[in-house]
């Protein structure tokens, strides 16, 4: 079968489970629709959680990311992962006890406020949003490439798909077409991973092979990346070009960002027990762990086949995946000696990094692009880092299935991830600002029929940026990672574990964090983006890293601002002692 | 003296925090260049600690977790049943 066809039989095959699970799973109340009636088994609430919260950014963007970063892209790791400690130990059990439905109910009602609600509204909204156009754009991607549709017709066919099982089966479908997604996203990722860690170190586990020796030398892999990268001019693969404390700022904005994510938090919320929500946080944390120890593992061996397969390789023999992703627009190649010979350096090789295409062909039937040659360095490539888990299957000669089923995993990563985000919108507006603030008399019915809708139209704003994708994606990212880190975790944290923090506080401190961070990464990113390197950085802290900044101005603010005011009512003493016994 | 369940709880996570912090932030990124004196196999210990290692720790700190708040949630609750679970 040819990969066209192999590619639509897989993803049309796992999307036929995802409805049939939909129509199985269907929500008949409120509570089924927020938190699917709190009965899932911890275990399956792993897995629903880990393909939540592994987005298309995870799945497709990170191994190449940290292929080109080599050490410093521990952080994401680090980071990404580090949070659930943070989450296991920190939050979750204590807000499951609270037993409600949102993360801004438990901050309306702990300080016993409706402006402290709504800010959390709004960042989590903002939060939300941010994250989802992202995987809308993963969407885009996987089906022009594989599936040889236009991106507008691949992103409507992903909107319908979530729209049936996230308007019908509210939470509960989500949760369990999540357990599918994750079982195709993980096998779709090791796969690949184990097939070319064979054929690179001769060892079946990549976690291990990736320390291992080039089968057929005795050279390690690594060494052989510190030492190709050094040559070509890079920084060795696995030393740091970044300052120490730039790394610590990021890898604690992203930990702290991620406990205080609002999606991931809500997982919580959906299962029996006290007990449950502590063990489903360590199951999740394993199926996790298996895709973010093989990533690393991944880049090393991508860098190392994209390093061989293409460095002074003639274009005119260049192999296809190299013109595919091309005719894509995820590579660009601009012979600026005039040799036809693909030359691959540290540095920009255009003016403005992201490539303009024209309609023209080149002198070797290369895409010509319109940018201005960067002169200050020698690279002639531009590469976008998703083709390096996209393409690595193919890069490695791997058989065509495993690229079908890269494409079905890579859907399935974006999807879960999506849906799970559209699901907190909706309930934030049906539930947290329609029902507890504009108008509280609504049915269970109505409330229900609400949140059917707020999921409709969430959808359909998530697809619009799907089609027409804001350009600043990738720089919002830190964006919501800072705002989460300097916004909700403190006020979570605190009111479980400070009874003393008063309504006072706990709003000075989330404006305080919202607004020092969302300033810093604006200034930085949107209006001076100039202006944005280490000898402009408050302390050396790139805006990335900002967000952990932002969570100490936060929790500073917070603890003077509420000594100036009156103590919490006494209900709050009391619901505070409760949420603290199992 | 005796510790409440509070404390121990507390307790409990000033430990299991303070292992989290030292295999990331600690052998990761701080002392990471120290460690990569040491190799074993192909790998500089500071950079499989920032890339495996503490994802490794990370997983067991919060099956630790779960062990020692069951065994503390049995020595202070076990009397209750779990009226939890129909709360609202």
């Amino acid at each position: 079968m040819s990969l066209q066809a192999l590619t639509y039989l897989f993803v049309g095959l796992s999307f036929t489970i995802y409805i049939a699970i939909a129509i199985w799973s269907r929500a008949k109340s409120t509570n089924d629709f927020y938190i699917a009636g709190k009965e899932v088994n911890p275990v399956a609430n792993g897995m629903a959680t880990a393909a939540d919260w592994m987005s298309a950014a995870s799945f497709i963007s990170m191994a190449g990311l940290i292929a080109f970063l080599g050490k410093d892209g521990s952080v994401y790791l680090m980071g990404w992962t580090g949070g659930y400690v943070l989450l296991a130990l920190l939050l979750a059990p204590y807000l499951r006890k609270f037993g409600k439905y949102t993360v801004p109910d438990f901050i309306g009602t702990r300080y016993y406020s409706k402006a402290a609600r709504l800010v959390a509204i709004i960042c989590l909204i903002f939060i939300s949003f941010t994250y989802v156009a992202g995987q809308m754009r993963g969407v885009g991607i996987v089906f022009s490439r594989f599936l040889e549709v236009d991106i507008n017709v691949g992103v409507v066919i992903g909107m319908l798909i979530v729209f049936f099982y996230a308007v019908l089966g509210g939470m509960k479908g989500i949760t369990y077409t999540q357990v599918a997604q994750y079982c195709v996203l993980i096998f779709a990722y090791l796969v690949p991973a184990i097939f070319i860690s064979i054929l690179v170190t001769n060892n079946p586990i990549p976690q291990l092979g990736f320390g291992d020796q080039i089968s057929g030398t005795s050279t390690y892999l690594l060494d052989r990346l510190d030492q190709i990268s050094e040559e070509l001019g890079f920084t060795a693969y696995t030393e740091n070009s970044k300052t120490n404390i730039d790394i610590f700022f990021i890898t604690a904005a992203l930990m702290f960002g991620t406990a205080g994510l609002p999606h991931v938090i809500v997982r919580f919320f959906t299962v029996p027990k006290v007990s449950d929500a502590r063990k489903s946080a360590g199951y999740a944390l394993i199926f996790i762990a298996l895709l973010y120890t093989t990533a690393p593992a991944v880049s090393a061996f991508a860098k190392m086949n994209f390093i061989d397969s293409v460095q002074e390789v003639e274009y005119e023999s260049a192999p296809n995946w190299f013109k595919n992703w091309e005719d894509i627009g995820l590579i660009a190649w601009k012979d600026k000696n005039e040799d036809g010979v693909i030359d691959y350096y540290p540095g920009n090789a255009l003016k403005g990094v992201k490539p303009k295409y024209t309609n023209e062909r080149g002198k070797y039937n290369e895409r010509v692009v319109s940018n201005d040659i960067d002169s200050s360095n020698l690279n002639e490539v531009y590469i976008d880092n998703d083709i390096m888990v996209l393409a690595n299957p193919e890069i490695a000669k791997l058989p065509n299935w495993v690229i079908a089923l890269v494409a079905a995993g890579a859907l399935a990563a974006a999807l879960s991830t999506a849906a799970g985000l559209l699901l907190v919108i909706s309930a934030s507006i049906s539930h947290d600002l329609l029902k507890k603030m504009v108008m509280p008399k609504i049915t269970e019915k109505q409330e229900l029929l609400f949140a059917r809708c707020s999921a409709a139209i969430a959808i359909f704003i998530a697809g619009l940026f799907g089609i027409y994708p804001p350009g600043f994606v990738a720089q919002v990212v830190a964006f919501a990672f800072g705002l989460a880190a300097s916004t909700i975790f403190p006020v979570l944290f605190m009111g479980i574990f400070y009874k003393r923090l008063n309504k006072q506080g706990a709003i000075a401190g989330m404006l305080s964090g919202l607004i020092s961070t969302s300033s810093y990464i604006i200034y930085f990113k949107f209006i001076s983006p100039d202006l944005n390197n280490s000898n402009n950085w408050l302390f050396g802290i790139s805006p990335e890293g900002f967000g952990f900044l932002g969570m100490i101005i936060n929790f500073t603010i917070a603890l003077i601002v509420s000594n100036f005011y009156s103590k919490p009512p006494n209900e709050i003493y009391q619901m505070i002692d409760d949420i603290r016994k199992p | 003296m005796k510790l409440t369940y509070w404390q121990l709880n507390l307790l409990i996570l000033f430990i299991l925090l303070s292992i989290w912090f030292l295999v990331s932030f600690g052998f990761g990124i701080i002392w990471s260049e120290n460690l990569d004196q040491i190799k074993f196999g192909g790998f500089k210990l500071g950079f499989w600690f920032a890339q495996q290692g503490s994802i490794y720790f990370f997983v067991i700190i919060i099956f630790i977790y779960i062990f020692l708040m069951n065994k503390l949630d049995k020595k202070f609750y076990s009397n209750h049943q779990e009226k939890d679970k129909d709360k609202d």
